[in-house]
C-alpha cells in the first residue's frame, strides 16, 4: 500500500486533514487539481469574524495550521464586538491572498509523511464498501487505507454569469466532472449548492476621497496561542466603506431578469447561502432599504485587487459595469475580475457520523463545503477533525467528538449531522446555546489538552500552556485572598466606585462594573501576564451568568450520556409519530441528547424512545 | 427520568382530602423546601409527617406527608405524598410550589409509565397499559396546545415575536458588526419591550385568577357573631341548590372544608366548623380568628342581625374588610330592624329561615367577580398549574434582564436572560427553538457578502 491516508483537495480543509494526519505520523498524499492553488482565497481576503475568529483560534488550541498560517500573512486584524460582551468578543483579519496560500504550501512541503500530488480524482475505490484507494482522471489507481474528501465547490462546478453557464471552477480552475456521480452511484444523497462572490476593481481607479477609512485595531492580536505579533501595528492596510444609491438599486431593478438567478438561466438548482445573499437579492427582498454597506476590501499587497464586499452578483458583465459605476468613488472603476455565481455539488451531511467518517462507506471522511458549509474557517475546522478522526480510526481508536458545550467545532459538526442544511451552512454566535462558555480567550483552556493528546501540540507548547493555567488558579486565589479596607477608601473613590465599610476581597471587588482589573494589580504580590488576568476578571465579573451556563451544560451532558443503541429498530417503535420516525431512520442519532435536536422529533417521541430503549 | 415529577392524584373538586404524588431522586428534597418544620433528609420510609406547606412565610395548607423511600414504592423510586385540604385552590397552589421548586408536572400515566420502567409492574402487565400511555400521550401533546385559548396565545405570540425582533437584531450587531447602518439594541429599547411585557404578563395572570374562579372555586369564608344564623344561611345556600357538601372531620385538623356550588359557581369554604356546630355556643369565633379568615379568604360572607344592633367587634371586622370582596348578608330581615345600617356597603337582606332573597347572594357575587363577562367569552385565561408557574419564571427572568442592565453587565449577557423569556414563552405554547430565531435574522436584516 503506497500511503495510509489520501486527502482529496487542497482549500482549506484538504490542507488541515492533510497535515494532521501527516505530524501523527501517518504517510498521507494531498491530491490537488493545481498545486499553485493550494489554501487559495477565492472569495473575500479575510479570516476570521464574528464566531469564525473563535474558530480559528480553536484551531490553533488543537494544534490545527488556519492560526499560525493567518498570522503570518495579515493585512490588517481587529477584534469585533469588543464592547457587546467577552463571549462574542471574535477576530477578523484582512490576509493576503498572495501570502496566505504561499506560506501554507511551505508548510505542507516541510511537513514530513507528506506528499503534493497534481491530479484530479475520478472516483473513490470502495470494494464492499470500504475505501481502497482513488481512481485518477489518468487512469492511475492509488492505493490507501483511509480517503478524506476535501473538494470544495469544485464537484460538478458551473460558473454563471447573466445567461451563460459553463462547467468551471473557482478562478477559471477545472472542475471535477465524476467525483460526485459516482458518489452517488454508491448511495449518497447529493445536494445541489450555490454561492456567489463580487467583482474585483482595480485599486488605481478608485478615488478612496469618497469612502469612508476603515482601520485595523491599535493594540496587537494574534489568532495563534503561541505567536507573538508578525506584522507592524502602523502599516496596517485600510478597508474603505461606500454605499449603494438609488442609481445602484435602479440599474439592478431594470436588469434584474438578466441575472441568472433572477431568470437569466432557468435551470437554477443550487440553493444560495441566506446569511450571503447577491446584491440582486438584497435589493429585491430589502427593498425599502436605501442603501446597502459595501466594503473595499485590500487583496494583496502584491497586486491591485480591490474586493468589492456585499455586492455579489450574477449579472452580466455589462449591468455590472454600469453597476459599478453608479457607486460613489467608482465612477472610473476597473473592474479587473468580474463577479460570478458557482454552482457546486455537496453531499447531504447527514450521511455522516461524529467523526466525519461518511455512514455508508467504511474510511471515507468528508470534510469542507463539501458538507456543505462555507467559509474558509468553518472548511479548516473539519478538515482538523476528519484527519484527527481519520488517524484514530487507522490506530484502532474511539473517535473524538467535541460536545456543543466544548466548541464552536462542536456545535458546527453537530448541526450539520443532526440538522442537515437548507443552504451552505455558515457559523453564527447564535448557533451556539453554551457561547459563554465559548470565548476566544478560553479557547486553550478548553482544547488544549486534546490537542496535546492527539498528538498535534508539541511538549514545549503544552508545558507553556499548562504554566498558564498554574498561574490562573495562583491568580484567582491571590484575588480572593487579598482584602482591601476602608483605609484603601482614598484610591477606591478615585476609581469612581463606592467606599467599603468593611473588608472586601480583589475578588469581590472586580464584580463592580466600574473596576477594572489594572486597577487592583497593585496590591498583588505576583506580577500576572495580561492573558492570566484577563482570565480572572472574566471569571469574577461574570460568575454568576458563566454558573447558569455550566449548569445548563450539564444537562446537555447527562442527555449526551444516554447512548442509542447503533442497531436500534425504529420500525419497531409503532407509536412513534410518522415525521419523527423518518427523521431518526435518517440521522440515526448516538444519544438521546442528539435526537432532542432533531427538527421535528417531538417530545413525546422522545419518551417513547427512552421507553423502548428501558424495555429492549 | 431523571427528573422529578408531581401531580394531583385524586380527582379534582370535590374531595375533602387531596393528594399530591411526588415521585423521583429528588422528590423527598423538594417537599423540605416547602415544608414548615422540619427537613425530611433523616426521615424514615413510610412515615407519616404533619405540618404546613408554606409559600415563603405565608402558610398554604396544613398538610400530612408520607414519605416513602426507594425501591418499596409504586414507582420505585423516592415517593412523597402530601394530604392536603380538598380545596382545588390550595391544592392547586401546592403543585405549583412543587413546580417552581424544581418538580416537572407529570404526564398523564407517568407514575404508571416508571413503575413498569423500574420493573415494578411485569411486562404482561405493562404491554397493556403501553398503548394506554401512547394514546394519552397524544391526547396531551393536543391538549397542550389546545390549552390556551384565542386571545391569550395570540398575546403570547405577539410578546414572543416582538422578543424574537430584538434578540434578532441583538443577534445581528453581534454576528455582522461591521454593518453600521443596521440599528443597534440599545438598553432603552429593551426595557420599553420589558414594560410592556410585565404589564401583558400581569394583566393574564389577574385575568387568569378570575377565570381560576370559576373553574377552581371561590375560597369564600363566613364570618360572624355565634347566633347570628351563619349554619341557617350555609344550609340554605346547600339546599336550597343541591350543593355538593363534603366534610370530613380530620384527626388532627380542627377545621372542617366543604365545596359548595351555587348557580355554576364553586364556593370553596374554609373554617366551616365553627358554622356547622351550631350546639357549640361557647366556641365564639373571636376577632382574631375572624380577621384571619378574612386574610386568607378571596370572599367573605359577613353575617349581622336585621334585629340586633352592631357591636364594637362588628365595627371592628367591618373596618378591616374594607378593600376586599366582602357581602353584608343581613340577616333575619323578616324581623324587627334595631340595626343600624346606613354605612354598610355590599348589602343583602336575606331571611335564612324562611328563604328571603337567597339567590340574590349568588348574583352578587358573580357581578364582583365579573363572572358574567367570563363566562360568555372564550377561554382567555391560563388555567393549568404548568402554565402559571411557567408564567411566573418569566417574570423571575424578566427581573433578571433588568438586574443585568442596573449593573452594566454588555448586552450579550443581557441576551442570556431575554432568551429565556423567550424560550419560556414558547413552552407555554408549545413552540420549540429550532432554527426560528435565525429566520428572523435572516428576513428582517440584510447582510451579507
Amino acid at each position: 500500500m503506497d500511503y495510509e491516508i489520501i486527502v482529496v483537495g487542497g482549500g482549506h480543509a484538504g490542507c488541515e486533514a492533510a497535515l494532521a494526519c501527516a505530524r501523527k505520523g501517518h504517510k498521507t498524499l494531498l491530491v490537488t487539481g493545481n498545486i499553485n492553488n493550494i489554501a487559495d482565497m477565492p472569495c473575500n481576503p479575510s479570516i476570521g469574524g464574528s464566531a469564525k475568529g473563535i474558530v480559528v483560534r480553536e484551531i490553533d488550541a488543537l494544534g490545527g495550521e488556519m492560526g499560525n498560517n493567518a498570522d503570518k500573512s495579515l493585512l490588517q486584524i481587529k477584534m469585533l464586538n469588543t464592547a457587546k460582551g467577552p463571549a462574542v468578543r471574535s477576530l477578523r483579519a484582512q490576509a493576503d491572498k498572495v501570502t496566505y496560500p504561499k506560506n501554507m504550501i511551505d508548510t505542507l512541503k516541510n511537513t514530513d509523511n507528506l506528499d503534493i500530488k497534481e491530479a484530479l480524482v475520478k472516483d473513490v475505490l470502495t470494494p464492499n464498501n470500504k475505501v481502497s484507494g482513488v481512481l485518477l482522471e489518468d487512469g492511475e489507481v492509488i492505493d490507501s487505507k483511509i480517503v478524506i474528501l476535501t473538494t470544495g465547490t469544485y464537484m460538478n462546478a458551473d460558473i454563471m454569469v447573466g445567461d451563460t453557464r459553463h462547467r468551471e471552477g473557482p478562478h477559471g480552475e477545472k472542475p471535477s466532472n465524476y467525483l460526485s456521480d459516482n458518489l452517488a452511484k454508491k448511495g449518497f444523497i447529493i445536494k445541489r449548492l450555490k454561492t456567489g462572490t463580487p467583482p474585483r476593481i482595480d485599486k488605481d481607479s478608485i478615488d478612496f476621497s469618497k469612502t469612508k477609512l476603515e482601520n485595523g485595531d491599535n493594540v496587537y492580536h494574534t489568532f495563534s496561542f503561541d505567536n507573538n505579533p508578525m506584522y507592524d501595528i502602523d502599516k496596517q492596510v485600510p478597508c474603505y466603506l461606500i454605499y449603494t444609491n438609488d442609481d445602484t438599486h435602479k440599474i439592478i431593478r431594470d436588469n434584474l431578469n438578466k441575472s441568472s438567478m433572477y431568470g437569466g438561466l432557468s435551470d437554477i438548482k443550487g440553493v444560495g447561502p441566506r446569511y450571503c445573499p447577491s446584491i440582486e437579492d438584497k435589493i429585491v427582498r430589502f427593498s425599502d432599504k436605501e442603501r446597502h454597506q459595501l466594503f473595499l476590501e485590500p487583496e494583496s499587497l502584491y497586486y491591485d485587487d480591490i474586493y468589492l464586499q456585499g455586492f455579489s452578483t450574477s449579472m452580466p458583465y455589462d449591468v455590472q459595469e454600469k453597476m459599478v459605476h453608479s457607486l460613489s468613488g467608482l465612477e472610473n472603476a476597473k473592474i479587473l475580475k468580474y463577479a460570478y455565481a458557482i454552482e457546486y455539488d455537496a453531499i447531504y451531511p447527514t450521511q455522516l457520523k461524529f467523526s466525519l467518517e461518511t455512514k455508508l462507506i467504511e474510511n471515507l471522511f468528508t470534510a469542507g463545503q463539501i458538507n456543505g458549509t462555507s467559509g474558509y474557517e468553518e472548511a479548516a475546522c473539519q478538515g482538523l477533525m476528519a484527519g484527527i478522526n481519520a488517524c484514530l480510526k487507522l490506530e484502532g481508536k474511539e473517535p473524538f467528538i467535541l460536545r456543543r458545550d466544548e466548541a464552536y467545532i462542536g456545535v458546527l459538526i453537530d448541526d450539520l449531522i443532526t440538522k442537515g442544511i437548507r443552504d451552505p451552512y455558515r457559523l453564527l454566535t447564535s448557533r451556539a446555546e453554551y457561547r459563554l462558555l465559548l470565548r476566544t480567550d478560553n479557547a486553550d483552556l478548553r482544547l488544549r489538552e486534546y490537542g496535546h493528546k492527539f498528538g498535534l501540540v508539541s511538549d514545549e507548547k503544552y508545558d507553556r500552556f499548562l504554566e498558564k493555567k498554574k498561574n490562573i488558579d495562583k491568580a484567582v486565589l491571590e484575588f480572593k485572598d487579598k482584602r482591601l479596607t476602608p483605609k484603601d477608601n482614598d484610591y477606591l473613590m478615585s476609581l469612581g466606585t463606592k467606599a467599603l465599610k468593611d473588608g472586601v476581597s480583589l475578588y469581590d471587588l472586580l464584580r463592580r462594573p466600574e473596576i477594572k482589573i489594572t486597577d487592583l494589580v497593585r496590591y498583588l504580590d505576583n506580577e500576572y501576564s495580561a492573558e492570566v488576568l484577563e482570565q480572572v476578571s472574566i471569571s469574577a465579573k461574570y460568575e454568576g451568568y458563566i454558573k447558569k451556563s455550566l449548569l445548563e451544560a450539564e444537562k446537555l451532558k447527562k442527555l449526551e450520556n444516554k447512548k442509542i443503541p447503533l442497531n436500534i429498530d425504529y420500525d419497531a417503535m409503532h407509536n412513534l409519530a410518522s415525521e419523527a420516525k423518518q427523521k431518526l431512520k435518517e440521522v440515526r442519532p448516538n444519544t438521546i441528547g442528539q435526537a432532542m435536536r432533531i427538527s421535528g422529533v417531538n417530545p413525546a417521541d422522545i419518551s417513547i424512545l427512552t421507553m423502548y430503549m428501558k424495555r429492549g | 427520568m431523571d427528573d422529578t415529577i408531581a401531580a394531583i392524584s385524586t380527582s379534582q373538586g370535590v374531595g375533602a382530602i387531596s393528594i399530591i404524588r411526588v415521585s423521583g431522586e429528588e422528590a423527598i428534597e423538594i417537599v423540605s423546601k416547602i415544608f414548615s418544620n422540619k427537613n425530611f433528609h433523616n426521615a424514615s420510609s413510610h412515615t407519616i409527617h404533619y405540618g404546613y406547606i408554606m409559600d415563603g412565610l405565608e402558610k398554604v395548607d396544613e398538610v400530612l406527608v408520607t414519605i416513602m423511600r426507594a425501591p418499596k414504592t409504586f414507582t420505585k423510586e423516592d415517593i412523597v405524598e402530601i394530604n392536603a385540604h380538598g380545596s382545588i385552590v390550595t391544592t392547586d397552589k401546592i403543585l405549583e410550589l412543587l413546580l417552581v421548586n424544581g418538580c416537572r408536572l407529570a404526564e398523564p400515566g407517568e407514575f404508571t409509565k416508571r413503575a413498569f420502567l423500574n420493573g415494578r409492574i411485569d411486562l404482561t402487565e405493562a404491554e397493556g397499559i403501553m398503548d394506554l400511555i401512547n394514546s394519552k400521550t397524544d391526547i396531551s401533546r393536543k391538549i397542550a396546545l389546545n390549552q390556551v385559548g384565542g386571545k391569550v396565545s395570540d398575546m403570547i405570540r405577539n410578546l414572543r415575536d416582538e422578543l424574537a425582533g430584538i434578540i434578532a437584531n441583538i443577534e445581528v450587531n453581534i454576528d455582522y458588526p461591521e454593518y453600521e447602518d443596521i440599528e443597534e439594541i440599545t438598553i432603552d429599547k429593551i426595557n420599553s419591550n420589558l414594560s410592556e411585557l410585565e404589564k401583558k404578563i400581569d394583566k393574564i395572570l389577574t385575568e387568569s385568577k378570575n377565570g381560576e374562579v370559576l373553574t377552581n372555586g371561590i375560597k369564600t369564608a363566613i364570618i360572624g357573631k355565634p347566633n347570628v344564623g351563619k349554619s341557617s344561611l350555609l344550609n340554605r345556600l346547600i339546599g336550597e341548590e343541591k350543593a355538593i357538601v363534603t366534610d370530613v372531620k380530620g384527626t388532627t385538623r380542627d377545621s372542617v372544608e366543604a365545596t359548595l356550588r351555587i348557580d355554576n359557581l364553586i364556593l370553596n369554604l374554609i373554617d366551616t366548623a365553627g358554622i356547622r356546630d351550631t350546639n357549640d355556643l361557647v366556641e365564639s369565633i373571636g376577632v382574631d380568628k375572624s380577621i384571619k379568615f378574612i386574610n386568607q379568604a378571596d370572599l367573605i360572607l359577613f353575617v349581622v342581625n336585621y334585629n340586633e344592633k352592631l357591636s364594637e367587634e362588628d365595627k371592628l371586622i367591618l373596618s378591616k374588610l374594607r378593600g376586599k370582596n366582602y357581602i353584608t348578608v343581613v340577616n333575619k330581615c323578616d324581623l324587627e330592624k334595631k340595626i343600624d345600617d346606613s354605612n354598610l356597603e355590599n348589602v343583602i337582606y336575606v331571611s335564612a329561615l324562611n328563604d328571603v332573597n337567597i339567590d340574590e347572594i349568588g348574583k352578587k357575587i358573580k357581578e364582583m367577580f365579573n363572572l358574567e363577562k367570563i363566562e360568555t367569552t372564550d377561554l382567555t385565561y391560563l388555567t393549568s398549574a404548568r402554565s402559571l408557574s411557567i408564567l411566573r419564571k418569566v417574570l423571575d427572568s424578566v427581573k433578571n434582564v433588568r438586574k443585568g442592565i442596573e449593573e452594566n453587565y454588555p448586552i450579550d449577557m443581557v441576551e442570556i436572560d431575554l432568551k429565556d423569556i423567550w424560550n419560556l414563552l414558547g413552552e407555554i405554547i408549545g413552540e420549540s427553538y429550532d432554527e426560528e430565531l435565525l429566520d428572523q435574522l435572516f428576513s428582517r436584516f440584510c447582510v451579507g457578502k
